[in-house]
């Protein structure tokens, strides 16, 4: 084991690394944490605790009962809702055909698909506010649910790919010669296989479009989803208030990585057939 | 029941072309092994049968009806899975009844054929339980059942058991064809086994590069191989192949090899004397003697190995090496000399350059 000996330096050097980064992004996660479940009067305080001292939801319910906050909160799930019917009921057949026909193109297809999300939705957005205004779709649920559907669409193409490539051909086929054509082989056999997978597409979705904050932000007005209205807010909101909606945006998203994280490392596992 | 009939089939994947005009008939009722190295075509071969290639030229037939254009579900004919595809959502009960319910059969028929098909298997015991809680011997069985249960005209089975290991693959062997006799199945059955194809078929069709090099009874593929290619693949060991010649010494023919020579006592080599060949001889249609005599080859032995029921001897007969098997008390030390006897009713002949059977 005499090379292990060599590379104990560097591999020691790999974890301050790992700590260090780990840091620069726990660090501001765990304060906001405790400044959401604190008092008023903590989130002011200073020095600040490391530790709280005493839990409350104060923070948080005033941050519930701020004006638009409830309303912009359903507008988000609504948002989410419709981006997630959408973005599955496109993006799943799409990743059905790239797992399971060899077609001309079919690697240059994935990589376009990726690389869409290279585009700048900023560059994007001002034409796209002119069309949903000509369209009568700007300052709808509607509107920001199709661009969340943009954004979101290229993962749910390449995780449900990987879902399906993960689920063997010769079940579906054998499911052919017990009697099933294609679309019965997909609904009775396939579809019911690929559900937990599905159910994370879903989730990545709901996520992408619950944090997604400048296209909500520039199509809407009045319907602000909720990160939209917390940004909107953000300068003249007090303390607690940030914290609050820092920690409401944040949670969800946490919650659904630690989830699905198992989906997405085998989307990178196996996206060729 | 039924019989199947291919015409001139063929399927290409790119340039290259997995099954180039085969021909091959079933008739109905029989059980035909379709037998050769990984990627001879006779997987694609089923596939085709199946419905699950489309075929680029040629037609299929099953019970009179031609099936070239028809989907999978419309051929009548089940089929078991190399990797079983037994559906893990589903309980063994679910996966057998699978087929009948999508040909919408009454609930108490199809509560009756899955027992009937699960007792079967020897898997009556095991209907509620999923996929992931049975075994790999289970799961086949199961997969064996459920092919049973629709009573599909034809029984396709790819490689069904090379998952199992040794010991459960040679009891499921017997099994397997027990059933499919008892069941009178009209079944064909892809392996490259070439010891699971002389077991169980009833013919064995062999294929090579696409193409089926002969189709034949076990024994008549084993003992007389249609080229050095078939009679090199099956058997263990494969057939020995030596260079000969084949003279007329005062009018009996004599076998000339390059450990020595021999007379055709049999009348078998006239019409191919004289002329030079291959000789193709399986290892148990050798003798060997302790002694030199007449018409005896002289030999050395390089290895000896004993395997109990025999022993299998490689000997090296002038620039040839061959695999002898002799009885298991005979231990010849390895580098001692030998005497083969070449039974000349046991001899294949066949051509240098095309390694076809000439043999009269």
């Amino acid at each position: 084991m005499s090379r292990g000996r060599h590379r104990v330096l560097p591999r020691a050097l790999l974890y301050v690394a790992a700590v260090l980064l780990a840091l620069w992004v726990l660090a501001p996660i765990y304060f906001i944490t405790i400044g959401a479940f604190s008092t008023s009067e903590a989130v002011y305080g200073y020095p600040k605790q490391l530790i709280p001292r005493d839990v409350s939801t104060e923070t948080l319910s005033f941050f519930l009962h701020s004006a638009g906050v409830v309303d912009s909160l359903k507008t988000s799930v609504y948002v989410a809702g419709i981006t997630i019917v959408l973005a599955l009921g496109i993006g799943t057949p799409a990743g059905y055909a790239l797992a399971r026909f060899a077609f001309r193109a079919g690697d240059a297809f994935r990589l376009t698909v990726v690389a869409t999300r290279a585009f700048p939705i900023v560059i994007l957005s001002i034409p796209l506010a002119v069309m949903f205004i000509r369209w009568g779709l700007d300052d709808t649920v509607l509107g920001v649910a199709i661009v969340h559907t943009a954004l979101a669409l290229p993962f749910v193409v390449l995780v449900t790919s990987s879902v399906f490539a993960g689920i063997s051909l010769e079940l579906e086929e054998a499911a052919m010669t017990l009697g099933c054509n294609r679309a019965q082989a997909v609904r009775r056999i396939v579809l019911p296989l690929a559900l937990p997978g599905l159910a994370a597409a879903a989730i990545f979705t709901f996520v992408v479009s619950w944090n997604e904050v400048f296209a909500a932000s520039i199509l809407t007005l009045q319907n602000r989803t909720l990160p939209a209205q917390v940004l909107a807010a953000l300068d003249q909101s007090s303390l607690p208030y940030r914290f609050a909606g820092g920690f409401v945006l944040l949670a969800p998203s946490l919650l659904v990585i630690l989830v699905i994280r198992k989906y997405l490392f085998n989307m990178w596992g196996r996206v060729v057939t | 029941m039924a019989a199947v009939r291919f015409e001139g089939v063929r399927k290409t994947f790119g340039k290259v072309a997995a099954v180039d005009g085969v021909n091959l008939e079933v008739t109905d009722g029989e059980f035909v092994v379709l037998l050769g190295p990984s990627g001879c075509g006779k997987t694609t071969l089923l596939r085709c049968l199946a419905g699950l290639e489309r075929l680029d030229e040629g037609r299929g037939f099953i019970g009179g009806r031609d099936v070239t254009e028809l989907p999978p579900r419309a051929r009548k004919l089940a089929m078991v899975f190399q990797s079983y595809a037994v559906f893990p959502h589903m309980r063994v009960f679910d996966n057998i009844a699978f087929g009948l319910r999508m040909q919408k059969v009454k609930k108490p028929v199809i509560a009756e054929r899955v027992d009937a098909c699960a007792q079967l298997l020897h898997i009556e015991d095991l209907l509620d339980r999923y996929p992931a809680q049975l075994s790999g011997g289970q799961r086949q069985r199961v997969a064996v059942a459920r092919a049973l249960a629709p009573k599909a005209d034809v029984l396709l089975m790819d490689e069904p058991l090379s998952n199992l290991d040794a010991l459960l693959r040679l009891e499921m062997r017997a099994e397997l064809k027990a059933l499919l006799q008892h069941l009178d199945l009209t079944a064909i059955y892809v392996t490259h086994d070439q010891v699971e194809a002389l077991s169980m078929g009833d013919r064995i069709a062999v294929m090579n590069a696409g193409r089926i090099v002969q189709v034949g009874t076990p024994l008549v593929v084993y003992d007389d191989p249609a080229d050095t290619f078939v009679g090199g693949f099956i058997g263990s060991p494969p057939m020995n192949f030596l260079q000969a010649e084949v003279s007329l010494d005062a009018g009996s023919p004599v076998v000339q090899v390059s450990g020595g020579r021999f007379r055709l006592t049999a009348g078998r080599a006239d019409p191919l004397a004289p002329r030079k060949l291959v000789l193709g001889i399986r290892a148990e249609a050798i003798e060997v003697e302790g002694d030199p005599g007449e018409d005896l080859v002289a030999a050395t032995v390089l290895v000896v190995e004993p395997l109990g029921s025999h022993n299998l001897l490689t000997v090296r007969a002038g620039s040839d090496v061959l695999k002898v098997s002799t009885p298991a008390d005979f231990f010849p030390r390895p580098d001692s000399e030998v005497w083969l006897r070449i039974v000349p009713d046991r001899i294949r002949w066949l051509d240098r350059e095309t390694g076809k059977a000439v043999s009269p």
